[in-house]
């Protein structure tokens, strides 16, 4: 793994923030060792963020889970109601759904033992990241982890984002500093 | 637990956008030249089309060897991201036609670039928008120009001839407190002299022809986004997109939706893209902008002084002289310097005379050379009045700023001894 460089673009955070809850590191090890990623207000609209990225994480070998109240399937998967009905175990509880709602969803990503809270782009709930980290979870708040992704693989980079990678190293796999 | 480093503008100058790949460890930004990229399969395509991946299709919408260049730029502007364009004239446009509709009007500064005053005044105007020119040195002038269509506020950090200061800090506040990105040409001050997003810009415009490139060979231009403006209540960028399936760019992309609208519809229909070669080339004029700007800013300075001093030259206006009623600007937001173009007039009694002198000094230089561009790391000299704007008679050429004993130049690396001698040579031959 290449040193981190420090991420500061395009987030809400306090400095301290950012060090707890958009580690480089601890984004760059879920994203390595993640296999299941639930979506919690999953849109079955295709032109909907979440679906951008619950699309995009499929192509990048996870599996999604759809979390929304109206059932039924999207992208391929069965959606269910609530975190607390997926019958098999989850690794990352990404969550697109209003922050005064992150709440009662860290209490049940803890209950079905997520190893991740990950609260998207502009979701901002400190007191339930703090929640979940406190009970073990990596929490990441205010962060895309479609982008995220993008940044340590290289896609983001295509599009001329400042991804704000600087090495020499050279990559150990095509296109990704993983 | 040790903090993750921030590295120095130098350090991002030279690795910022680049890493290198598994396969061949290049060291150097390779040159991708290519139109088109090979998909995996036709999920891959269809995804890549629907922007649900990201990755290259067509050169014409993006590019390996231009995506170094372009995050390059976007890390030494401290910029969100940033798209690279055939021209400036290009990344002006580009910027426009993203954020514009019909009817929608712009405020300019009048101390710009005759090409962009062309653009802003004729080629808009054919898209049905409207620009009112302001005299930039008075904020109020700015705010009695904005009207309920005003979209977005435009000017040059360093004016174009005459070498005004653009007062950003408080333009940039004006704006955000009437919701209007504040965007702004830095392209004769480079990242290196001033970063107009650390002073509340959103949008900065290069023509990375001039010192980005800075050896006078390729064309190129570049747009960076701060990322930190609310485009919301754009309906260029808030409202569905016929082209994309009734995509809203802003609720998708968030704080890159204007660069992804600017590369994946304004630069795909318009066309108007950069080759990778010519990425290429300004990237290796990337690797060395600190040590050129730093000795672009210093010759210019000698070369300012010697000339103020000068029996023969009326006047000199650069901002990096303490006469120049702009030098406090320069000072606060140019603080290594404020560039290497500006102008000088020649001492004449009559504007005819002024004309004929101005000829004569161009026919005397001998290292000066007399072409139409600026940001070479050759010295470079023009006389507006016998070139440019020689159809233009003296009465015209005053109302454009442009004196007949006006003269521009900019400064390159040479020795600075020999520029001296040069224009001192030309200057003593001189009736």
């Amino acid at each position: 793994m290449t040193a981190a460089c420090a991420i500061r673009l395009n987030s809400a955070l306090t400095p301290d923030q950012k060090a707890l809850f958009q580690s480089p590191d601890q984004i760059r090890n879920v994203l390595a060792t993640a296999r299941t990623v639930a979506i919690v207000g999953l849109s079955v609209e295709p032109q909907k963020a979440s679906h951008f990225v619950a699309s995009y994480l499929q192509d990048a070998g996870y599996r999604i889970v759809p979390v929304n109240p109206r059932g039924g399937v999207i992208l391929g998967e069965t959606v269910y109601a609530t975190l607390a009905q997926v019958p098999f175990a989850v690794d990352v509880v990404d969550v697109f759904r209003p922050s005064p709602e992150v709440d009662a969803l860290a209490a049940a990503a803890i209950q079905i033992g997520a190893r991740v809270l990950w609260q998207q782009l502009r979701i901002n709930n400190i007191g339930a990241a703090i929640q979940a980290r406190e009970a073990g979870l990596v929490s990441i708040v205010d962060a895309c982890i479609k982008m995220e992704h993008g940044r340590y693989s290289g896609g983001l980079h295509t599009v001329g984002m400042n991804t704000e990678i600087v090495t020499a190293r050279r990559s150990r796999v095509h296109g990704s500093t993983f | 637990m040790t903090l993750p480093r921030s590295f120095g503008f130098e350090t991002r100058m030279l690795h910022a956008g680049h890493v290198p790949d598994a396969e061949t460890g290049s060291r150097a930004v390779p040159i991708h030249q290519s139109t088109s990229f090979v998909f995996h399969d036709t999920r891959h395509a269809a995804h890549l089309f629907e922007l649900k991946q990201y990755g290259n299709i067509y050169t014409r919408i993006s590019n390996p060897t231009t995506a170094a260049l372009e995050e390059r730029i976007a890390s030494l502007e401290n910029g969100t991201g940033a798209l690279a364009v055939a021209s400036g004239m290009a990344a002006q446009l580009t910027t426009f036609l993203t954020l514009l509709s019909p009817g929608d009007e712009i405020v300019a500064s009048s101390h710009l670039y005759g090409g962009s005053v062309t653009q802003l005044t004729h080629t808009l105007k054919k898209l049905s928008l409207k620009v009112h020119f302001v005299d930039p040195t008075r904020l109020e002038n700015w705010e009695r120009a904005i009207t309920p269509r005003t979209r977005l506020l435009y000017g040059e950090i360093i004016g174009n001839p005459r070498g005004s200061i653009l007062d950003m800090e408080p333009l940039a506040k004006l704006g955000n407190a009437h919701r209007i990105p504040l965007v702004v040409d830095a392209t004769f001050a480079t990242p290196y002299l001033c970063r107009p997003i650390d002073w509340g810009a959103t949008i900065v415009v290069h023509s990375a022809t001039k010192f980005i490139g800075g050896h006078g060979n390729s064309l190129g231009g570049v747009i960076v986004d701060s990322g930190k403006f609310d485009f919301s209540s754009f309906a260029t960028l808030a409202e569905p997109s016929d082209a994309y399936h009734g995509l809203r760019f802003h609720d998708t992309f968030a704080h890159y939706a204007f660069l992804m609208k600017a590369r994946v519809e304004t630069v795909r229909d318009t066309g108007c893209c950069i080759s990778p070669t010519n990425s290429f080339l300004l990237i290796q004029g990337l690797e060395t902008l600190s040590v050129r700007m730093e000795r672009h800013v210093h010759n210019a300075l000698l070369v300012a002084r010697f000339l103020d001093a000068h029996p023969k030259v009326a006047w000199v206006s650069y901002a990096g002289l303490p006469d120049h009623p702009d030098h406090a600007l320069a000072k606060k937001y140019l603080p290594l310097g404020p560039g290497a173009v500006f102008t000088f007039g020649l001492s004449a009694p009559t504007p005819a005379d002024a004309r004929e002198k101005g000829k004569q000094l161009i026919e005397r230089l001998q290292l000066f050379s007399h072409l139409a561009n600026v940001g070479d790391a050759r010295s470079l000299v023009i006389h507006p009045a016998s070139t440019t704007h020689q159809q233009l008679s003296d009465d015209e050429l005053s109302r454009a700023g442009v004196g007949p004993e006006m003269v521009r130049l900019s400064v390159g690396l040479e020795t600075s001894e020999d520029l001296l001698w040069d224009l001192e040579q030309a200057l003593e031959g001189l009736p």
